[in-house]
């Protein structure tokens, strides 16, 4: 029995990889200064949603919500194997914190009609809260299962899978549709494929045409090769701009600072043997150790 | 969500499984203790379970003016719609202002699905709580006595103080070990109140069938000593040399996220924001730059001690001593210095 997979992914600033110019004067991020990449858990997410689809059929889709350069993971997505890639965009969407963000998202899953599983990853690695997935599968009257690790069993209407709980792991059982989070420790992301990665590196969405927008011939050509990528507004989802944007978000950032670690006076020991044992005597002394 | 309420109690999730309450739930009521006073309101703990009364003394003796209790055969299990549902109907029927969580599994599991049903706001793993004031547009309009919500953000490069000033409760969940343990008081009075929930087998949609239990590998929390490498000891091979010295310290192996990421160590030695939050006698950092999310979960250790090659790198900011050299000359010369004198 086919089962259909919508994957919520997010395109994220490298974290591991900030410099100096990374913050704008403001204390606001600036996402320009730092690569781009695909979530990693999200990625997966996915391909646990690839593994349920090769061994059960049905479809993969995979949303994002963000700027139109988010489309990159969506081509990426479709590069490893995903059958369809939508775009979620739209400057109201700006200054979403996770509970805008989960509603605009569920508004997306809720168009796309009949699911079986929503599938996340456990968390982003630019905020860690691990909150969007419990929120949507609130805001989708789901239950969720979170930190997956492995899927045990899929059939007559239930999965099984295997869970951290931190300090070990349950098996749980329950009933589709159903909200999954997964972990990096689920599974290997297969890589893109070389031959679906010709077949859609043109694939594009329109708001990637920039102001101009595109002709509608190079959106008919697009379209009738399978190469557009969809791409939704908040008016395409029907969404309640109350629950959106800077209005939708309850959480407020009050203060931003740069973290400077200020040297605050601490003893320079020389890395001779002379200098090591002056430090461990005098650690002894003040019965730090010993 | 509730209106703002600034009569609200502070409420602590009092987390317990098989009977047994999670620590976090008593280090929140500590902190829970300091913001209740600062607002001039009570601090209550909310515990849900089956059979489960007889830990409401416990949250009494930890600083609770009152413990709401449910209990009920239903919620003998944590399930994320049962435990949210009990939330969701006690906040609102009490309304309070600020709800603390554990950053747990459980808790990660469950905060957000109680947001999302109250549309209300929520900060995950805060390191710090405070109450303060919010200014929009120079002073126009000010917002008295908000929870202030610190976290770092963006991979640690920044910290970052949210409010939630008008979509109550106010409400953040905090990892184990971030706040500090409060002192007992077996003789504290406190008020129990029973509370009753609409829960029905519906909300109960898991289905638990097998479920093992792993001690962990390391206790880093109760460690006197811990040695944690980083990035910058190179290799897992090299990691040895980490081992080594706490081995001789009688301490704990720990590390950076970077040195887990790398695979030099597995995830339970793993020390800051994302890891476990220590605040041992002696703290030895090895390779470690020292990035806020690391620094968050050893800053307050009593005595740090930082090896690096690297004279700039952030960690020697924390640290009462500062060696700049080669790992793999000085901590051979530290490990023979420690058992000379020993």
């Amino acid at each position: 029995m086919p089962y259909d997979c919508v994957v919520l992914v997010k395109q994220v600033p490298d974290t591991s990889l900030v410099t100096g110019n990374a913050m704008n004067d403001d204390g606001t991020v600036n996402r320009a200064a730092l690569p781009a990449i695909f979530n990693p858990e999200d990625l997966n997410a996915l391909e646990l949603a690839l593994e349920i689809r090769d061994e059960y059929g049905g479809r993969v889709t995979v949303i994002t919500m963000g700027l139109p350069k988010a489309c990159d993971i969506l081509r990426d997505s479709l590069y490893r194997g995903a059958d369809r890639a939508i775009l979620v965009t739209d400057r109201r969407c700006a200054a979403s914190d996770t509970l805008a963000t989960s509603y605009i998202l569920s508004c997306a899953v809720k168009k796309l009609g009949k699911y079986d599983i929503v599938l996340c990853g456990r968390q982003a690695i630019d905020g860690d809260t691990a909150q969007v997935g419990p929120q949507a599968a609130e805001k989708l009257g789901l239950a969720q299962i979170t930190y997956v690790e492995e899927l045990v069993e899929l059939g007559k209407g239930s999965i099984t899978v295997r869970r951290s709980i931190g300090s070990g792991w349950e098996k749980v059982k329950g009933k589709l549709p159903v909200l999954l989070t997964v972990m990096d420790t689920a599974n290997e992301p297969r890589p893109a494929g070389a031959r679906r990665m010709m077949q859609f590196k043109k694939a594009k969405s329109v708001a990637e045409f920039g102001k101009e927008g595109a002709t509608e011939e190079q959106l008919a050509e697009l379209k009738a090769k399978g190469l557009l990528i969809e791409q939704w507004d908040l008016d395409d989802l029907e969404a309640d701009l109350q629950w959106c944007g800077r209005d939708g978000s309850p959480t407020k950032v009050h203060r931003i600072q740069s973290v400077v670690l200020t040297a605050s006076g601490h003893k320079k020991v020389e890395p001779t043997e002379e200098g090591i044992r002056g430090m461990v005597h005098e650690l002894i002394e003040d019965h730090t150790i010993g | 969500m509730i209106e703002v309420n600034r009569q609200g109690e502070v409420w602590v999730f009092a987390e317990q499984s098989e009977g047994v309450l999670n620590e976090v739930s008593l280090e929140l009521l500590g902190k829970g203790r300091e913001l209740a006073d600062k607002l001039s309101v009570e601090l209550a703990s909310v515990l849900g379970g089956s059979d489960v009364g007889g830990l409401a003394d416990e949250l009494v003796a930890y600083g609770a003016d009152k413990v709401y209790v449910a209990d009920d055969k239903l919620l003998a299990e944590y399930q994320s719609k049962s435990y949210e549902k009990m939330l969701c109907e006690l906040i609102g029927r009490h309304k309070p202002q600020i709800v603390l969580y554990g950053a747990t599994v459980i808790g990660r599991d469950l905060a957000p699905r109680v947001a999302s049903a109250m549309k209300a706001g929520l900060t995950a793993d805060c390191t710090d709580l405070q109450i303060g004031d919010y200014e929009i547009g120079r002073g126009k309009e000010v917002h008295k006595d908000l929870l202030l919500q610190i976290r770092p953000a963006f991979g640690g490069n920044i910290i970052a103080t949210i409010v939630n000033y008008d979509r109550w409760p106010q409400m953040a969940t905090v990892r184990e070990g971030v706040m500090a343990l409060p002192g007992r008081n077996g003789k504290a009075k406190g008020q129990v109140i029973s509370e009753k929930v609409k829960i029905s087998v519906e909300d109960l949609s898991l289905e638990i069938l097998e479920r093992h239990r792993e001690q962990k590998k390391v206790n880093l929390k109760s460690s006197r000593v811990i040695v944690a490498g980083g990035a910058g000891v190179g290799s897992k091979d090299n990691f040895r040399l980490i081992w080594d010295l706490a081995n001789c310290l009688g301490g704990a192996p720990g590390a950076s996220r970077a040195a887990v990421d790398l695979g030099y160590i597995d995830h339970d030695h793993q020390v800051g924001q994302t890891g476990t939050t220590v605040r041992p006698a002696l703290y030895i950092a090895v390779g470690i730059s020292g990035a806020i999310q690391h620094c968050a979960g050893m800053s307050e250790s009593a005595k740090i001690v930082a090896i690096n090659d690297d004279p700039e790198a952030p960690i020697f900011g924390v640290a009462h001593y500062g060696i700049v050299g080669d790992m793999n000359e000085v901590v051979p010369r530290l490990i023979k210095a420690i058992k000379s004198k020993a």
